[in-house]
């Protein structure tokens, strides 16, 4: 008997079928995946039965009873739980008193804490969780917040767990636990809703995979039946290369060289202590580490929106290390950021208004302050076909792309202006595996017309499919370097959590590491 | 893909057109309707109000005169406000500046006496674009390098500057007499009656040419609504002062400096303040005294939402509020109507503008969840 079915659920935004006509099942006990590209509708369907949107058609039913799902609240009373993929967390508090927000045990404005804290414990224990009742939030690592998510939704009595891409902000390590958590928890009686876009995880942890595209459910199979290949497959509706094929390095002058940098967060802490390395023309450097590290402060000196404490940075020998962003893209730097929305791009901006920001002084954009809207069409339309954006015009705004669409007219704008380096921090964040392939053959096409890379991400294996050289960067050092064929995903994961960190860090103390260009030859 | 909701920001774009000017235009109405709810509950005929308002700022060429003339500094003004409002920055403190563009105005045109007026009216609209553009200079430099608010900076520079003209005006620049205010302008300094331009005989012929007191300087405020409109799509200085409205952390990663930007657009917000002030001082009063501004800097801001910041919607939206204002005079006194009331209408049409925006915004929140499908 399924504890939770849906029956043609049908739910449209104005000019968008988010959902049509989407069936699902769920057992007890029982692991289903939803699989697909973002924007297939994953998030909406589980939205829908989360309460948060209502469906314009379908019914729901729970214990074969059919329910009309109000709100979260009506969801939760029904026994169904969703962890976000962004925290809904109080970071100041305990686990306990999160957990028991907005519906605190006890009477007459008094919480009875004790009792509280007793059956999270008691939760924690049963399942294995390992969380500290009384541990802060902020001092929680993101794996262990996102285990606070899940308490919380057992807690509050949830026999459904949603999870929505629970894995996108987690290490090798914090993934592998998540799932022995998952297992844990459907070994006790509960079943979940795994929503992803990642296929090998998929196969890892599903019972039953549901595969989504344009909305509609277009297949159904189980990891035994399927591989990665198949499931990229019917997730895309063509073939997918999924690992890039890529040449030797040919690894020629200097491009980028890094001594010594320190750098400060906006909080004035010390990001980076001591940061050396170089990357010549022709190979791509990935910086691994997990969020948080040293990267996004590392990544903003480089390109010119913050400034280093100590240290240089230069360019093909020119320092730029004071240079402001401007300064910073004359001298040939692109950057492609990690917030597509926030640094990327002007949203309100229409494609071609975009495409030009950063060159919209230069020629063919502009002269003299006075902007050419002709050559400014021109060079978008061109670059929209190059790098296969699609849009019906350059003139739709930047806000109606998809995710992938968006990051595409970044990569143009950013690798069409020809950069002598070109640094690309999680150039593939969010995007499905259509777009991967995509942003990952312009990176190595990139390197192998001669340029510079510096890939920073935490996605261990775009690590591995598109280093030539990786450091491991940890509390703002930089702690291992492999040549690509001597890494792994373990024992990278191992040394992104500060697995021998320690005394690393103190070597590095004495004697900043020298990386040499020499060490990414191979 | 999904080319249907796919929104196009082209320049011909009708539906598009259409949905912007829609809300003003329902704004207008809905004013229009609850203000006239307001009059019948006080026992006033609504519609003989607003026939006589009509009358009044419509209904005779003088009449249209009298509503160009109140509109001449609202679309300068307004212009100013909207193109701060491009780049996010809220220059409350237009009046501030307009008044040191008046004050501008009226000295260097004192000083200017017996020089030509192709020399005097250029080189007095220039300083009073100066002077505006200094007076905001100071909050923008506070704003960029210390991020004080641009909303409490230029409020209090507008203090400052009504006390200063006040004190000149009974002080150093008073003209001997009882009255604190200026000697009249040389009338090379001053800026012609429309009507003025023809001679009497074509007036007797073509009696609609008889604008009364609107003067030149509807020209002025035409061309620079016009300029304003070519910077914004045509210059890089246009380029760069959206982009830092809309994105600044985007505009900042491909190049663009936010603080050089923030000056730059709180200068040209206050030069076309400070334009206001002198048109007003140079076209209509000839004199400066301190009560010469009725509020056209605050005035101003409701024009700029209402045009939704678009240079060429900003003179409609100031004629409509320059009508309301010459046409009160004539509701009160042929409909018995208290002029005040209209400015009640003034008030509904800047809710439910504003009102319209705070919609806007939450559909756009609870959008930002939707997953996108384009594309």
């Amino acid at each position: 008997m399924p504890l939770l079915e849906l029956r043609e659920i049908t739910k449209a935004f104005p000019g968008v079928l988010a959902n049509d006509r989407v069936s699902m099942k769920l057992d007890k006990g029982e692991i289903v995946a939803l699989l697909g590209e973002n924007g297939a509708g994953k998030s909406t369907l589980m939205n829908v039965v989360y309460g948060l949107l209502t469906a314009d058609d379908g019914e729901i039913l729970v214990d074969e009873k059919h329910v009309k799902i109000k709100s979260p609240r009506h969801a939760i009373d029904l026994g169904i739980g969703m962890v976000h993929q962004h925290f809904m967390l109080v970071e100041p508090l305990t686990v306990t008193e999160n957990i028991v927000l907005g519906r605190e045990p006890g009477r007459f404005g008094v919480i009875d804490f004790a009792t509280a804290r007793q059956r999270v414990r008691e939760i924690s224990d049963r399942y294995s969780l390992k969380v500290d009742p009384d541990a802060k939030i902020i001092d929680l690592s993101v794996g262990m917040q996102q285990r606070v998510e899940i308490l919380k939704a057992l807690y509050q009595g949830a026999r459904v767990l949603i999870l929505d891409e629970p894995t996108a902000v987690l290490t090798p390590q914090e993934v592998t636990e998540l799932f022995r958590v998952v297992r844990s928890l459907v070994d006790e009686g509960l079943s979940a809703v795994f929503i992803t876009h990642k296929l090998e995880e998929v196969i890892a942890i599903a019972d039953r995979i549901l595969v989504m595209r344009d909305g509609a459910v277009v297949g159904e199979t189980t990891p035994s039946a399927t591989d990665e290949i198949g499931l990229a497959r019917m997730m895309v509706g063509r073939d997918v290369v999924l690992s890039v094929e890529k040449g030797v390095s040919q690894c020629g002058d200097v491009v980028l060289s890094v001594n010594d940098v320190h750098i400060e967060d906006d909080r004035s802490l010390e990001a980076v202590k001591g940061v050396s390395f170089a990357i010549c023309g022709g190979e791509i450097l990935a910086i691994a580490g997990v969020d948080g590290n040293g990267q996004r402060e590392l990544v903003e000196s480089i390109v010119g929106l913050r400034r280093p404490t100590r240290g240089t940075i230069e360019l093909k020998g020119n320092d730029i290390t004071r240079a402001n962003a401007r300064a910073s893209i004359e001298a040939g730097v692109s950057h492609i950021p990690e917030d597509r929305q926030r640094r990327g791009l002007v949203l309100e901006f229409n494609i071609a208004e975009n495409i030009i920001l950063g060159d919209h002084r230069e020629p063919p954009a502009a002269d003299h302050g006075i902007m050419h809207p002709k050559a400014i069409a021109e060079l978008a339309r061109k670059r929209i076909a190059d790098y296969d954006i699609r849009t019906p015009s350059e003139r739709v705004l930047a806000d109606s792309l998809s995710g992938g669409n968006q990051q595409k007219v970044v990569v143009a704008r950013e690798i069409g202006r020809n950069p002598e380096l070109l640094v690309a921090a999680q150039p593939t964040r969010g995007l499905d595996v259509g777009a991967i392939e995509f942003v990952h053959t312009q990176i190595i096409r990139e390197r192998d017309s001669g340029k510079a890379v510096l890939l920073v991400t935490f996605e261990l294996e775009e690590v591995l499919s598109l280093a030539d050289r990786i450091l491991v960067i940890y509390e703002g050092r930089i702690v291992k370097e492999f040549a690509v064929a001597d890494a792994d995903a373990e024992t990278l994961g191992y040394f992104m959590t500060g697995g021998g960190g320690s005394k690393l860090a103190e070597e590095q103390e004495s004697k900043p590491v020298e990386s040499s260009v020499a060490g990414g030859d191979k | 893909m999904n080319t249907s909701k796919a929104k196009s920001s082209e320049g011909l774009d009708w539906i598009a057109i259409t949905q912007k000017i829609g809300t003003p235009v329902a704004s207008v109405i809905l004013a229009i309707l609850i203000g006239s709810f307001i009059m019948w509950v006080s026992g006033y005929n609504p519609v003989a109000a607003f026939s006589a308002l009509y009358q009044g700022s419509f209904g005779s060429p003088k009449a249209f005169g009298d509503t160009l003339l109140r509109s001449t500094p609202l679309i300068l003004a307004g212009l100013g406000l909207a193109y701060g409002f491009k780049a996010n920055l809220f220059n409350i403190g237009a009046e501030g500046q307009l008044f040191m563009g008046g004050l501008a105005a009226a000295a260097l045109g004192l000083a200017l006496a017996g020089q030509p007026w192709y020399l005097a009216i250029p080189l007095l609209l220039i300083a009073a674009m100066l002077a505006g553009a200094a007076w905001a200079f100071i909050p923008a430099i506070l704003k960029a390098r210390i991020g004080a608010h641009e909303v409490i900076t230029t409020m209090m520079f507008t203090y400052i500057a009504r006390y200063v003209v006040s004190w000149l005006v009974v002080g150093p620049l008073k003209d001997p007499g009882q009255i604190p205010q200026t000697r009249l302008l040389p009338v090379e300094s001053q800026l012609p009656r429309i009507q003025s331009l023809f001679s009497d005989a074509t007036l007797q012929a073509m009696p609609f040419l008889k604008f009364g007191r609107a003067h030149m300087g509807i020209l002025v405020a035409l061309i620079a609504a016009v300029v304003l409109w070519l910077v914004l799509k045509y210059t890089t200085l246009g380029y760069e002062n959206r982009a830092v409205g809309f994105n600044p952390f985007a505009a900042e990663t491909g190049g663009i400096s936010v603080q050089w930007t923030t000056v730059k657009s709180l200068c040209i917000s206050g030069a076309l303040a400070g334009l206001a002030g002198a048109v007003e001082v140079m076209g209509v009063h000839h004199r400066l005294f301190d009560q010469f501004s009725s509020g056209f800097g605050f005035t101003g801001i409701a024009v700029a939402l209402l045009a939704k910041n678009h240079p060429l919607a900003v003179i409609p939206a100031a004629l409509l509020f320059g009508a309301m204002s010459a046409g009160a005079g004539t509701m009160q006194l042929v409909a018995d109507v208290p002029q005040k009331i209209i400015l009640i209408v003034q008030a509904l049409v800047i809710f439910f503008v504003a009102a319209e925006g705070i919609i806007t915004y939450f559909l756009k929140q609870r959008q930002k969840e939707v997953p996108s499908h384009v594309g």
